[in-house]
C-alpha cells in the first residue's frame, strides 16, 4: 500500500497521458473508419478496392508491426515529424499508428451496421433525388451507427487497452511505461498492479455502460 | 400542334429490354404515358411490373431500347440522374419511410437537401401536404409509430413535396391490412382528380375503374393487352388476361 501511495503521482501522470492518447485515437479512428466504410460501399470500383485492400491488410497486421512501421518507417526512414519535441512527436506517431489500425475495426463494425439497414431506405433516398453521398451521410450511416453503438464501444475499449501495447513497443511514457519503471524499482507489487487495473477500468467500464445505454436509447424502431 | 410542352407525352418507352442474368424481364416494351394520364399496370406476380416502374426513374438500368422522360433520354448517372429522380415521385409497396426521421422530416428532407428550399418554408409546405393526406397530427412522430395506411399516406406526401411531374406507385396497397386500403386509395384518387400523371401497379379494380384512363396488362415481361378500364375488366381480349382476371375475381 505504501508503494501505491509513493508512486501515485507518476501513475496519475501516466494515466492522464493515457486518457489523452485514448481520446485522440478514438476520435481519429471513428472519423477514419467512417471514411473507409464509405469507400467500401461506394459505387466507384477503385475506391471500393482501395478501401477493401486497406482494411484487409491493416486489420490482419499485428498492432506491434503497425506501430513499428509508424515509428520506424515513417519517422526514421521517411522523416515524417509532427513536432520538434521528441516526446510529443512520438505521441503523435503512436496516435497515427493506433488510429490507422483501429479505424479498420470501426469500418467493419459500421459495415455490419449498414447491412442492418433495409435496401428500401437507400432506394427511397435515391428516389427523391439524393446523391450517393447524401444518401450515405443522411440516411444510411446515421441508421448504421445506431445499430452498432455497442460493438463500436467494444472497439474503443480494445483500442484503449491497446495503448499499453504502444508503450510496450517503447515509444511513449504513459501508464504501462510508468508501470514498468515502478515494477523495476519495487518488484511486482500487488497493490500497484491492482491500482493500474482499476485505473483502466475507470475509463473502459463507463464506456461499456454508456454505449450499452445509448444503443438502447437510440435504436431505430422499424 | 405547336411547340407546346403539354402536347408531348411525358414518358415514352421504345423497345425496352431488360435481363436479370439469363432471365428476360422486360421484352420489347413500347409504352407512352401522356401528361395528366393515370395508367394502371396489372398482371401476374413476376411479370415485370416492378421492374418497369423502376426503369422509369432508373432505379433499374435497361439493356436495350430507349426511355424518354419529358422529351429527353434518361440520364445515366450523377447529378443529372439525381435531378431526374427528384422529378419522378415513387411510392413503394413497403413504404420505405426514413426510419430515423420524424414524419415531418421525411417530407421536408428532399425539398431542403435536393431543391435547396429554406427549412421554414419546407416545413410549412410539408405540414400542408401532411394535412392533405390526413396525417397532420402525427408530424412529430416516427414512422414505426404509425399504421401501415398512415405510413403510406406519408410516403405519398413525401413524393408530392418534390412537386414531381409524375408519381410511380408500385403496389401501394399490397402490404396493407384490408381496412387501411381505402384510405390510401382515396388519397390517390384525389391526386388523379387533380391531374397528377400517375403510373400505378395495382390489382385494385375499384381504383382502376374510378381513376384510371388506361389499363395495361403485363405478363412474362410483355405488354399483352392495353385498354380502357371498363373494356379490360368486362371484355378482356386475350386468354392470358381473362385467365388472370378470373383468378383475382374469385378471390
Ligand atoms: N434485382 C433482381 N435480381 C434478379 N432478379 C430479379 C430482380 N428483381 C426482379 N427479379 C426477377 O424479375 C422478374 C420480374 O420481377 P418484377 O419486376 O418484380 O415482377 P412483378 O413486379 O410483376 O411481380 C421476377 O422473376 C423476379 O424474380
Ligand atoms: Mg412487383
Amino acid at each position: 500500500m505504501d508503494d501505491l501511495i509513493k508512486y501515485a503521482p507518476d501513475l496519475l501522470a501516466g494515466f492522464l497521458k493515457n486518457v489523452q492518447l485514448s481520446a485522440v485515437c478514438a476520435v481519429l479512428s471513428l472519423i477514419l473508419g467512417t471514411v473507409l466504410v464509405s469507400m467500401r460501399v461506394s459505387p466507384t470500383p477503385v475506391l471500393r478496392a482501395a478501401g477493401t485492400a486497406y482494411v484487409n491488410i491493416v486489420r490482419n497486421t499485428p498492432l506491434t508491426l503497425v506501430l513499428a512501421f509508424s515509428a520506424l518507417g515513417l519517422s526514421d526512414t521517411l522523416d515524417v515529424t509532427f513536432s520538434d519535441d521528441p516526446g510529443s512527436n512520438s505521441f503523435w506517431l503512436v496516435v497515427l499508428g493506433l488510429s490507422l489500425y483501429t479505424a479498420t475495426f470501426v469500418c467493419e463494425a459500421l459495415r455490419s451496421g449498414i447491412n442492418t439497414v433495409p435496401m428500401g431506405q437507400a432506394e427511397a433516398a435515391r428516389a427523391i433525388g439524393l446523391t450517393f453521398l447524401q444518401s450515405l451521410t443522411m440516411i444510411i450511416l446515421p441508421q448504421a451507427f445506431r445499430a452498432v453503438i455497442a460493438p463500436l464501444g467494444s472497439v474503443i475499449i480494445a483500442m484503449i487497452k491497446n495503448t499499453t501495447v504502444a508503450i510496450a513497443a517503447g515509444y511513449l511514457a504513459e501508464s504501462a511505461f510508468v508501470m514498468k519503471d515502478t515494477f523495476d524499482d519495487t518488484g511486482v507489487s500487488i497493490p500497484i498492479f491492482l491500482g493500474i487495473v482499476v485505473a483502466f477500468m475507470i475509463i473502459t467500464l463507463p464506456i461499456g455502460f454508456l454505449t450499452g445505454w445509448l444503443a438502447n436509447r437510440l435504436a431505430v424502431a422499424r | 400542334m405547336t411547340e407546346n410542352g403539354d402536347a408531348t407525352p411525358l414518358v415514352v418507352l421504345e423497345g425496352v429490354d431488360k435481363h436479370f442474368g439469363s432471365l428476360h424481364v422486360l421484352r420489347d416494351i413500347n409504352l407512352t404515358i401522356s401528361r395528366g394520364e393515370v395508367l394502371v399496370v396489372i398482371g401476374p406476380s413476376g411479370g415485370g411490373k416492378s421492374t418497369l416502374c423502376r426503369a422509369i426513374n432508373r432505379l433499374e438500368s435497361i439493356d436495350g431500347g430507349t426511355i424518354l422522360f419529358d422529351g429527353r433520354p434518361l440520364p445515366e448517372e450523377g447529378k443529372a440522374l439525381a435531378r431526374l429522380r427528384s422529378e419522378v415521385g415513387m411510392v413503394f409497396q413497403s413504404f420505405n419511410l426514413f426510419a430515423h426521421k420524424t414524419i415531418l422530416e421525411n417530407v421536408t428532407l428532399g425539398p431542403i437537401k435536393v431543391r435547396g428550399v429554406a427549412k421554414a418554408q419546407a416545413e410549412q409546405r410539408g405540414m400542408e401536404l401532411l394535412e392533405r393526406v390526413g396525417i397532420g397530427a402525427q408530424a412529430a412522430k416516427y414512422p414505426a409509430q404509425l399504421s401501415g395506411g398512415q405510413q403510406q399516406r406519408v410516403a405519398i406526401a413525401r413524393a408530392l413535396a418534390m412537386d414531381p411531374k409524375m408519381i410511380l406507385f408500385d403496389e401501394p396497397t399490397s402490404a396493407l391490412d384490408p381496412e387501411m386500403v381505402q384510405e390510401v386509395l382515396d388519397v390517390m384518387i384525389g391526386l388523379a382528380r387533380d391531374g397528377m400523371t400517375m403510373m400505378v401497379v395495382t390489382h385494385e379494380m375499384g381504383f382502376a375503374r374510378r381513376a384510371a384512363n388506361r389499363v395495361v396488362f403485363m405478363a412474362e415481361g410483355q405488354i399483352v393487352e392495353e385498354n380502357t378500364p371498363d373494356e379490360f375488366f368486362t371484355n378482356a381480349r386475350t386468354d392470358r388476361a381473362k385467365d388472370f382476371l378470373s383468378k383475382i375475381l374469385t378471390h
